[in-house]
Parts: C-alpha cells; structure tokens; sequence
C-alpha cells in the first residue's frame, strides 16, 4: 500500500500518515512497554558481564582480583544495581505474561494461570536457592 | 439551557482538501447518548456530509470503531459522560487508510483475515450418513473465546506494531486463525503454521497487550498470538529432530 495512491479508477484517495518515531510517549501504558523492552538491554548487559567474569576466572586468580576491584568502584556498583533492578522487572513482567502464553491441561482440567506462574516463581527461588547454597558452601 | 458538549470531529473530503481537519459540533449532551448518537445527530440536524460507518448500535456488528480522545472504541458503547465535559475528539481508526472523513479502507485487514483460513478446513470430508462432528463443552470453551471476534479492527488500531510494519497479520486474524486451530474438527493447522509462521506472522507480534486491553469481546488476541508462537516454536523443533516425521 503506497501511500502517495491518487484518484485513479476504482481506487479512492486515501489518506494516511506515518506513524511518529516518538509514538509511545504519549500514553502511559505505550511508556511501560517501551520501558519492558528497554530491560533487554540490561539483560544482555547481565549476560555478557558473567561471560567476562568467567574468562578472568579462567584466566587466574590476578586477573580475578583486578576485575572485582574494578567492579568495586562507585560508578560500575551504580550500573549493576540499576541493571539488577532492570533484570528484576523483566523477569517478573516474563512470569507473570507466561500464563497467556502457556495452557496445560491435566485431563480435562486446565491448571490455573496463578499455578503456572506459581511454578515459575518457584523455579526461578529453587535454582537461585541452589546457586546461593554452592556459593556460600564454597 | 440544554447542556451541550462539543465533538471535534475528523473531516477528510479529499475532492475539497489534500490534508484532513477538524470540525467542531455542539451536540446536545444527555446521560443516555453515546457518541454514535452524537454523530447521527451531527449527520441529521447539522451537516449531512459527514461520513462514518455504523450499524447494529449494539456492540455486535463491529462497524463504529473509531478513536476517540486518542483511544480505540466502539462508539455505540462510549457514552458522552465519559468524556464530560469535552470536548471529545472523533478521529477514524488509526493506522488504516483514510477513504473519507471516518471512513477507513479495510482492504488490507479483510486480505489478512482470509489469508488465514478462518473456516473449517479438513482433509476428507465424512460422509453425510455418518452423522455431524461432535464436540464436547470442554472442546468447545478451549476456543469459544477467540471465537467472540466482531472484527471491528480496535486492535489493529491499538496495535504499534502493525502502525509501524502494515505487512503485519495483526492480531485479530491470528486469533481467529488459533481459534480454528484450536477446534477440535479442524484439520488446518499445518497449511495455518505455513501461512503464519514467518517474520510477517506471529514473530513480528512484541507482546505490547494493547490489542487485548482495547478488545470490546474480551478476545485476547495477545494471549492468543502467545500461545501460537509457543506451537510454533514446538513445530519448529519437532521437524528439527524428527525430520523423518515431515510431510
């Protein structure tokens, strides 16, 4: 559909616009959105920061050390608490969308949206329960 | 005095003006009337040139669908109280073509609509003498509500994705499409995934949820669009490790 379409036989002339690069600030719900999907970024700042701390892992206990106390000044403590807050947000906003996505049924009962995303929050506690369980047990 | 509320209504005569403008109404304002009231008031107290369509007045037919105040809706379930004391902005749906004052081109969405297959599609018929394809209510309520679409285009209008990609399939003709998916008589879904399971189809879908929150029939195509990329993404992985298995 091209939108420069005049008068021609058979074919009204139509009017259309295109629709504005700031479309979603003028409405809250269009903000939220774009906010959910700005928690990407975050998600992938998240991934990319354990692949580098697992290099200096392999890389040895001094490249470990400069990387930690890297990590320890002002600047990067304020970047990975808000990144930590984004990652937050987009997996709870993640749950709690998987029941629309996810219909299980057990015979001919449907398990309830609240239970399916009950067994993702308690995925999600279990398998940060184990990891913190390793982490302090050494 | 009789109260009045103003409309500030979307004028496109594309005969007299290259560019759309707004007309101002008063139109009288009582608790009873919604905004399609207003408009046949407008059409036939005031100026008869004014085009939009409407039918049922009822909610049933789909056809009023305009933005008002920036939101889509039918207009014969919006009451002037609402939106008191005004003024209320009537604009045609937003991202379709405009033919006409209120009046969008459905082209596109009707293209969309059957290019889905929205019917009963089986691979054999059975004979008439052996009686009519049973459903239980269970069967019947795993896509009654998908069923409830009056493709009355609110979601395309809420839609970003389809305003900024029109090739989109949209979310009303992916849920009717998952409504025959979902239809225990149906045979279609494989020629369905064909159709749907591209970059134009269901992966251009970016889970805004607008399109279900504007929904007049509680619909839920959003929900719907979900669960066909979950099916997707299993029928991808099915041909994958069980290619013997393809048709």
């Amino acid at each position: 559909m091209s939108p420069n379409v005049h008068y021609k036989p058979h074919h009204p002339k139509w009017y259309r616009v295109r629709k504005p690069i700031f479309w979603w600030i003028r409405r809250f719900a269009d903000i939220r959105f774009i906010f959910r999907e700005m928690t990407s970024v975050a998600v992938a700042y998240s991934v990319i920061g354990l692949v580098i701390i697992y290099r200096a892992l392999l890389t040895g206990p001094e490249a470990y050390a400069a990387l930690m106390n890297t990590l320890k000044e002002p600047l990067w403590i304020t970047v990975n608490i808000f990144a930590l807050g984004a990652v937050l947000y987009h997996a709870i906003t993640w749950f709690n969308l998987a029941p629309r996505a996810i219909v299980v049924r057990l015979g001919k009962w449907r398990i309830p949206d609240l239970m399916i995303a009950g067994g993702n929050y308690a995925a999600w506690f279990v398998i940060s329960a184990v990891i913190f369980w390793a982490y302090v047990s050494g | 005095m009789a109260r009045t509320i103003t409309l500030e209504v979307y004028r496109y005569r594309p005969e007299e003006e290259s560019e759309p403008v707004f007309q101002s109404y008063e139109v009288p304002f009582r608790s009873d009337w919604v905004i399609l009231d207003a408009l046949n008031h407008v059409k036939d107290q005031i100026d008869g040139t004014l085009s939009y369509r409407w039918s049922c007045r009822m909610g049933g037919c789909g056809s009023c669908g305009m933005m008002v105040n920036g939101d889509p809706v039918l207009t014969c379930a919006a009451f002037l109280e609402s939106y008191a004391p005004g003024p209320i902005r009537v604009e045609p749906l937003q991202h379709f073509p405009v033919i006409r004052d209120l009046v969008t081109d459905l082209e596109d969405f009707l293209g969309k609509l059957t290019s889905v297959k929205p019917w009963i599609v089986r691979e054999e018929e059975k004979p008439v003498e052996e009686g009519e394809y049973k459903q239980t209510p269970e069967e019947l309520a795993d896509f009654k509500r998908y069923s409830m679409c009056i493709n009355c285009m609110l979601c395309y209008a809420a839609c970003p994705v389809y305003g900024l990609e029109p090739e989109f399939t949209g979310p009303a003709a992916i849920a009717l499409a998952q409504r025959y998916n979902l239809d225990n008589r149906d045979q279609g879904n494989e020629e369905r995934m064909e159709i749907l399971s591209h970059d134009d189809g269901i992966w251009s879908c970016t889970l805004v949820g607008e399109c279900s929150a504007v929904c007049p029939k509680d619909v839920d195509p959003a929900g719907a669009i979900q669960r066909y990329k979950l099916a997707g993404a299993a029928h991808w992985w099915k041909s994958f490790l069980l290619p013997w298995q393809n048709r």
